[in-house]
């Protein structure tokens, strides 16, 4: 998996811990080798002023030839009993040498024999003694021999022009490693120390940074697969970029439910619409025959029958048919029933008559009727309308629960709300609330809803069930002033 | 006229008798290292002759006989060449000598550098790199060149260098460190340093001994008075029956000190002849 594929959950600390370590070690290493160079100036600053200290002493102890006071002189700073071993930039010898290039005295002469030739001291010192010849050491310098772990200070020993002969100070370039090294662990120390805080706060803000994005990217991923919810705002506050992807995305999602509910709505329409034309067909059809049948029957009936057996089937036959036409009937609600207009009488009719289911439940009943006069809408089906909404809240409300009824007209339409406080209805059983034949009816055909909705149609209004507050709520609202004709 | 001068100079030099000054000089025979044991040896002196002591010290024998040759010193602890060679002159008187290790002698060391198994004799060392002690030293410097003399060699062209080290125990660095092959010195020294110094003396071996020679001793300057040595020689004959004494004389290293005998150096005068160097 290739890393820029990465979560960003992981990507964004990742980034930053390597950036804060790169960060790190390159300013350990600038440091380090900035402290290395000075170290290497310092030791070459140090043996400069001990050489310029020391030269005087041996040009007085070679006008004198005297072996002893040069070695006197040129061995003390380096007696390891004076000046301790660990020294940093401690020379490794010194060396005076004459104008023959033959060694005069020596710090340490058992590494360079009083009158040894130079050259024969080793391939380094043919080389110093070389570079001595061209130059004719004329000033100090430092030379550094290639493959060699030793730096060479030259410095010639002479007094107002007069030279007697040449300083060589032989330094170990790792002379001062020890102490560099010292250093060089303060300096790791202090950065695992820098990157132990840096680090974790590092994780911690990128973390942060990605939670968000993270969270959006999943919500978004589920839209279109199944409702989305909405994100959390404490996750994010700010009003940055993020913040305000955040908003968008969250009122993307309010809009996108109020899309579906509005097809679901429609659906649900147009699928009680095909309904209620299929049962008005049927029962139209059904209608027809049946009535031929029961005139039929009638005529059998003014006859006077002596079989008891014909009596007893015709009898049957008679219900039978009765209870299709009553069905059928129900089936086929028809709006366009002449009938008065509404009055406030009408309404409070059906006060009257739920009361006593009411009460023999132990409901509380909280009632608003505004109704004053008459309303332009056909009384019966208002009534019915009315009825079979309380009879339904009654049913489905808990023992000593409570149904409302606030009934309110406007001057163009009249606004039924039907609540009561039992069980609520399922989502899913939601979306067949209206069809008819109800499995949500424990009594009776479950044809009261289909009935009421296919009334509220005809007349041009909508129903709507919601569940508000805990409370099962049917509205109706009804366009008043059109009587059907 | 001769009273009336010898009048004068006491009035004169009445100023000098009345401070009293004991000059004492030190020769490099005796380690700078012991300086301490030094001071002990003047302030033993002073609260015993009752005046004041100066401790003078110098580098080289030349300085030490220059100075008693110019009776800036009173008395001297001086080396056998020295003593030969003021005694020679007759500038000095012999106060005391040291009995060391039971005898009043010293010899001269021939050392070489402890890496080297062969070497027993200093003719053993031609071409190669010699360390005097001083000048004007005996056993630094008479007896290796008498030796080679006897030998037949010259003395200036045997070795390839010589140097001189101003003092024997520069000597025993200069042949520790590598600087020299070998070296000659006062054994009193370097018996001495092999007390105080073992981990210097241990990269040097002694590769010959020479006869023994009167040890190095306190002489006083002809202008001493004869009372003043008399009892100089009293007090030093005298410092091991002395507990502080007998302290001083154990830093010193010394037994304790006898009268000796001025034909104690008689051979070391015969070597100085021997070698031109008187």
């Amino acid at each position: 998996m290739n890393p820029l594929d990465l979560s960003y959950r992981h990507k964004i600390p990742l980034w930053g811990g390597l950036l804060v370590v790169m960060t790190a070690f390159a300013v350990s290493a600038v440091l380090m080798v900035q402290t290395y160079e000075e170290m290497e100036d310092d030791l070459v600053i140090d043996t400069a002023t001990l050489a310029e200290a020391l030269a005087p002493e041996v040009f007085a102890a070679m006008v004198n030839g005297n072996i002893w006071r040069a070695y006197d002189v040129v061995s003390t700073p380096l007696d390891r009993k004076r000046s301790g071993p660990n020294l940093p930039g401690k020379a490794e010898n010194i060396i005076v040498v004459d104008n023959n290039m033959q060694v005069f005295a020596a710090a340490f002469p058992r590494l360079a024999r009083v009158g040894a030739d130079l050259e024969t001291l080793g391939p380094e010192f043919t080389a110093i003694a070389n570079q001595l010849r061209v130059n004719a050491g004329s000033s100090e310098s430092v030379s550094s021999i290639p493959d060699s772990p030793r730096l060479f200070y030259t410095m010639p020993i002479a007094d107002q022009g007069a030279r007697l002969g040449t300083l060589v100070v032989v330094l170990r370039k790792s002379s001062f490693m020890p102490r560099f090294f010292e250093i060089a662990r303060y300096g790791v120390v202090a950065a695992v120390v820098l990157l132990g805080l840096l680090l974790p706060f590092n994780w911690y803000w990128g973390r942060r940074m990605a939670e968000p994005l993270v969270q959006l990217t999943e919500r978004m991923r589920e839209v279109g697969t199944q409702s989305p919810k909405e994100l959390d705002p404490s996750l994010y506050t700010h009003r940055d970029e993020i913040g305000s992807l955040f908003m968008t995305y969250n009122r993307m999602l309010a809009e996108l439910k109020e899309k579906g509910e509005l097809e679901r709505q429609v659906m649900q329409a147009d699928r009680l619409a095909a309904l209620g034309q299929l049962a008005a067909g049927v029962a139209h059809e059904i209608n027809n025959p049946l009535g031929g049948m029961l005139m039929a029957i009638d005529t059998l009936k003014g006859r006077s029958i002596t079989d008891l057996r014909t009596a007893k089937t015709i009898a049957l036959l008679e219900r039978g048919l009765d209870q299709i036409k009553e069905t059928v009937g129900a089936l086929l609600v028809e709006a366009k029933v002449k009938s008065r207009s509404l009055s406030e009488r009408d309404i409070e009719d059906v006060l009257v008559l739920v009361l006593p289911q009411v009460h023999k439940k132990g409901l509380h009943l909280d009632w608003h009727n505004d109704v004053v006069g008459e309303v332009a809408l056909p009384a019966t089906l208002v009534r019915q309308v009315l009825i079979n909404l309380l009879l339904n809240a009654t049913h489905a409300a808990a023992p000593q629960g409570q149904i409302a009824c606030n009934v309110h007209v406007s001057e163009d339409q009249l606004r039924v709300k039907v609540a009561n406080d039992g069980r609520l209805i399922t989502d899913e059983q939601m979306g067949h609330l209206f069809e008819p034949f109800s499995p949500l009816s424990e009594e009776g055909h479950g044809l009261g809803l289909w009935v009421t909705y296919q009334i509220v149609h005809q007349l041009g209004g909508t129903i709507t069930a919601s569940r508000e507050g805990g409370c099962m709520q049917f509205a109706v609202q009804l366009p008043a002033g059109r009587m059907p004709t | 006229m001769a009273a009336i001068a010898v009048t004068i100079l006491f009035v004169l030099g009445m100023p000098a008798v009345a401070a009293e000054v004991l000059r004492l000089g030190v020769t490099p025979v005796i380690l700078h290292d012991q300086y301490s044991a030094m001071l002990a040896f003047r302030n033993y002196l002073e609260t015993k002759l009752g005046r004041p002591v100066e401790l003078v010290s110098r580098n080289s024998y030349r300085q030490t006989i220059d100075m008693i040759e110019r009776r800036e010193l009173d008395v001297a602890w001086v080396s056998a060449f020295p003593y030969v060679y003021l005694h020679h002159h007759d500038n000095v008187r012999l106060v005391a000598m040291p009995l060391i290790k039971g005898r009043p002698t010293f010899r001269a060391y021939l050392i070489v550098s402890a890496d080297d198994k062969v070497t027993s004799s200093v003719l053993q060392l031609r071409d190669k790199i010699f360390a005097y002690a001083d000048p004007y030293s005996h056993t630094g410097f008479v007896v290796p060149k008498y030796d080679l003399r006897a030998a037949g060699e010259d003395p200036k062209t045997f070795f390839s260098r010589t140097f001189f080290c101003a003092g024997h125990k520069n000597v025993v660095r200069a042949v520790a460190s590598g600087l020299a092959d070998g070296g000659s010195v006062d054994s009193f020294v370097w018996d001495s340093l092999a007390v105080v110094e073992p981990e210097l003396t241990a990269k040097t071996r002694i590769a010959g001994r020479s006869q023994e020679f009167g040890s190095p001793p306190i002489v006083a300057g002809h202008h001493v008075s004869n009372d003043d040595v008399g009892r100089l020689r009293r007090i030093l004959l005298g410092m091991n029956e002395d507990p502080e004494g007998s302290l001083i004389l154990r830093k010193l290293q010394v037994d304790r000190f006898v009268a000796g005998d001025s034909r104690s150096f008689d051979g070391v005068e015969e070597m100085m002849r021997a070698t031109g160097d008187l």
